[in-house]
């Protein structure tokens, strides 16, 4: 059993190695944050959470994070975001970070603001493979980060696998 | 990828000082890498917009780094706080290199 399974990450990281070597730097990225965890794809959600917050802990508050609470489509899931801030040159929200822990990769996406939006929030649409905690973390422009975390139960996954 | 096609809603006049809503969507498959081809059992090689960018007469306004997760036709709504009239540009870039790009006026009353 443990042979198949090593034979298993074998494979997965010959192929991985083979596609960081064609294509692109979010790959290669990935690899680079990951000094000798060649053999996993992705990173684990603490990874991906810690590559943004470091040794910091978020705090609650101040992000509204609104998601179905079902989501019959997990191929196509609404989120929005918004977060409390005045968006002036002195303290604004200067990028919100999305998470979902369920996701072959729990990175999602990352949306940078300027004090030209005005308001901190935006709304997209996004993919969930089953049912799991979709997490945002906040950064403002003093440094200080928050943190939000909902749950979706998805009906039909978004992987289409 | 022929069929990529950016489009953008903003509203045609606003006042100084209103904060705006910009509707942004385009048509892409997202392909996640994930996928397997049902008849080889091969998986589908990734190929997403990985970078959104917004500027106003040239300032950067908004940006945003995609992965994956980004559902297919990717949607994305945000807001502007308008002080002047100009132009709107809107960049996608997909993973293959190609850059999709869209110019938007909006004038101030």
């Amino acid at each position: 059993m443990s042979m198949k399974i090593s034979k298993l990450l074998e494979d997965v990281s010959r192929r991985q190695l083979l596609v960081a070597a064609g294509q692109g730097s979010a790959v290669v990225a990935t690899m680079t944050l990951l000094p000798g965890r060649l053999r996993a794809e992705f990173p684990t959600l603490y990874e991906a959470i810690n590559s943004v917050t470091g040794d910091a802990s978020p705090a609650e508050g101040r992000i509204e994070l609104t998601l179905p609470q079902i989501a019959e489509n997990g191929n196509t899931v609404p989120i929005e975001i918004s977060v409390d801030s005045p968006m002036s040159e002195a303290d604004y929200v200067k990028s919100v970070h999305v998470f979902a822990d369920g996701n072959p990769n729990p990175n999602v996406a990352t949306y940078h603001f300027t004090p030209a939006n005005g308001a901190a929030r935006f709304a997209a649409r996004i993919r969930l493979a089953k049912t799991q905690n979709v997490i945002a973390v906040a950064e403002m422009s003093n440094g200080d980060l928050y943190m939000a975390k909902s749950e979706v139960k998805v009906t039909i996954g978004g992987c289409g696998g | 990828m022929a069929s990529v096609k950016p489009r953008v809603k903003v509203p045609k006049s606003a006042a100084k000082g209103e904060i705006i809503e910009i509707k942004t969507l385009i048509s892409h498959v997202m392909e996640t890498g994930q996928r397997k081809d049902k008849k080889t059992g091969e998986k589908i090689p990734r190929q997403i917009i990985n970078k959104f960018t917004c500027t106003f007469n040239g300032t950067p306004v908004f940006s945003s780094d995609w992965q994956p997760a980004v559902a297919a036709n990717p949607y994305l709504a945000f807001s502007y706080s308008v002080v002047e009239s100009g132009t709107f540009h809107f960049e996608w870039v997909d993973d293959d290199g190609s850059v999709y790009v869209k110019d938007v006026e909006l004038k101030v009353n």
